[in-house]
């Protein structure tokens, strides 16, 4: 994970700070104190905040998964008691599993949609007509998951939604989608990349634009054209952006919750309840909140585990140029 | 749609272009496919404004409709008498606005001082901060419950707005922009004598208001649409914001009226609309800072 920090905070140029031979004005006694002074200032909401709102709370989370707590008693220490009953638990294990699921389908759909979208529209076309597209598939993103998920449930409805009318017209009978657990799980996965693609859509565009166009040129000299083309040389030089692109879709994917708990509240039976659902149900709905805590770290855990392994892998499959 | 090839904007040709007078299929194929592919993304939409603006009894009616012919604003008048629309934009208005001008002001206070200021701990108190962006809300979100009941703050809204205010993403935003902004500046600053708070206030803050607006977009589009920090932290319906009331009004109807619920669903997206038709460079721009492009 911390592969990516030196890439992300890689500067434009170097900080004012580092630079040698700043005049010697700004490095009087007097300068430096009154810097470090003001830095503090500027910097005390910012880390206080996160202080008191981030790092306070992980600490807290991780302390209080070895808790038994229902706010109105008093905590009691349990060790691993919290971690056993969640791990065996049948809810939390589907929910886990569902969830696990959901990003491997999800996340391969809605990157294999936006990289397809991104060549076709990166290619030759009027400047009017690109515009357009980029900002089509931008759309959905500005748009509350609570509320698509409303408008979803309508579309996907069995008997009046205009999806199985649709179906109809090609003679294909009413899918009772949101009635039975593929049906409600297909939707779920639909909804989420309908919204999301777009995301990846603007990284791949951006990958896109920094592939020099003499690379082509010369792949066109030696005779890559169609297919050949990208497959050895956009793939490969798109590799960086495809990396970013898919730990930010594993990371948001795994944490999903709007979609499902307005579309299906996780039904039927468990068949689209998530982990972060179940978090928000033990916790706020059973009053269980070392049990959510503990879920709650199983889920960071498996994301930090995701997210280095990415990386691990990525040194064997990202071709830097 | 052929006749789209001649229009071949030329600085961006990524293959030599060919002999121009030929149909070229391929471009026409790929146009068709993105057209279909566009359809699909803003047909949903189109379906809810023209739902929305059919009379309620005509809402289950098939075939759908994705114009609206002769548009019928009485599902208008029934949101705002089954719901206090007017009081959950407010909210939301109320939250969102605060948390975004909070981050704007703070992410700009802390991301000039991670790129101009020198100060003890700076790398490490960076990679902290950086590191914030990668715990998920829901893991926080039950001591943060916990914290916020105990300063009394329980189903208030400045218990979505306090937790919001601190933002990671946008300090990174600033810090890059900064970063970004001529050192010159300072240097000229600090040979005519300016303090470095003078050099921020008078050469670098007014410099660095369209980061800002970056950090403000990027928040207003966020925190409008949020739903799940509201579902906990608010429990009276005088403290819903949009997205929740939304929620709640699909519920009351159960499946009685569709053109109801989805002109409570338009009328909330209209101010992520403005923000879109005005701001979208820069959203797309926030949203991709940090890709390394």
């Amino acid at each position: 994970m911390s592969t990516t920090i030196p890439r992300l905070e890689r500067p434009k140029q170097p900080a004012k700070a580092v630079k040698p031979g700043t005049p010697a004005t700004s490095q009087t006694a007097s300068g430096r104190q009154s810097q470090r002074w003001l830095a503090w200032i500027f910097l005390a909401p910012t880390i206080l905040g996160m202080g008191l709102f981030t790092l306070v709370p992980i600490a807290a989370s991780v302390v209080l998964a070895f808790f038994r707590w229902d706010i109105i008693s008093a905590p009691t220490f349990v060790g691993f008691d919290n971690f056993a009953e969640v791990v065996q638990d049948p809810t939390v294990r589907v929910s886990f599993l569902n969830t696990i699921a959901f990003v491997i389908v999800a996340v391969a759909l809605q990157l294999g949609l936006a990289l397809a979208l991104a060549v076709m529209v990166q290619e030759k076309m009027p400047a009017w007509l690109r515009t357009f597209f980029r900002s089509a598939f931008f759309f959905p993103l500005i748009l509350s998951a609570a509320s698509v998920s409303i408008f979803m449930r309508y579309l996907f409805n069995e008997q009046f939604g205009v999806v199985n009318w649709f179906l109809s017209l090609a003679g294909i009978p009413a899918v009772p989608w949101l009635t039975t657990p593929g049906g409600s799980a297909a939707v779920v996965i639909l909804v989420y990349v309908w919204q999301n693609f777009g995301f990846s859509f603007l990284l791949f565009i951006g990958g896109l634009a920094s592939i020099p166009v003499e690379t082509y040129e010369a792949a066109a000299l030696d005779g890559a054209t169609g297919w050949r083309k990208h497959v050895y040389v956009t793939l490969p030089l798109l590799s960086p952006t495809t990396l970013l692109a898919s730990v930010m879709a594993i990371i948001s994917a795994l944490q999903v919750f709007d979609q499902p708990y307005v579309l299906t509240r996780g039904g039927p039976g468990d068949s689209t309840r998530t982990a972060v659902m179940v978090i928000f149900e033990s916790a706020f709905q059973r009053l269980e909140f070392g049990e959510a805590s503990a879920i709650g770290v199983i889920l960071t855990l498996i994301i930090m585990a995701i997210t280095a392994a990415q990386f691990r892998l990525s040194k064997r499959f990202v071709f830097y140029q | 749609m052929t006749t789209t090839t001649e229009r071949v904007s030329t600085r961006t040709p990524a293959v030599p272009a060919r002999s121009r007078r030929k149909p070229n299929w391929n471009l026409v194929l790929r146009i068709v496919l993105l057209l279909i592919a566009a359809v699909l993304t803003l047909g949903p939409v189109m379906w809810t404004l023209s739902t929305s603006l059919r009379s309620p009894s005509e809402s289950f009616k098939l075939p759908p409709s994705f114009f609206p012919w002769n548009p019928d604003f009485t599902s208008y008048a029934q949101v705002f008498r089954q719901l206090d629309i007017v009081l959950l934009v407010l909210n939301s208005a109320l939250v969102t606005g605060v948390i975004a001008v909070g981050q704007m002001v703070t992410a700009a206070m802390a991301g000039y001082a991670f790129a101009n200021l020198k100060f003890r701990g700076r790398g490490a108190l960076f990679s902290i901060v950086l590191a914030t962006m990668m715990v998920p809300v829901q893991v926080t979100i039950v001591p943060v419950f916990m914290l916020i009941r105990g300063m009394g703050l329980s189903d208030t809204l400045l218990a979505l707005i306090l937790p919001a205010i601190p933002t990671a993403f946008g300090t990174f935003l600033m810090r890059q922009y900064f970063m970004g902004l001529p050192t010159d500046l300072a240097e000229a600053a600090s040979i005519d004598g300016a303090s470095p708070w003078r050099t921020f206030r008078s050469v670098y803050a007014p410099l660095a208001v369209p980061g800002m607006a970056i950090v403000g977009i990027l928040a207003f589009n966020f925190h409008w649409n949020e739903f799940f920090r509201p579902l906990i932290m608010t429990i009276s319906e005088q403290n819903f914001t949009l997205p929740l009331g939304l929620v709640s009004l699909q519920g009351n109807l159960g499946t009685g009226s569709i053109s109801v619920v989805l002109a409570g669903v338009v009328l909330s997206m209209i101010p992520a609309l403005v923000v879109f038709f005005f701001g979208q460079r820069a959203l797309q721009d926030g949203l991709t800072a940090g890709s390394g492009k």
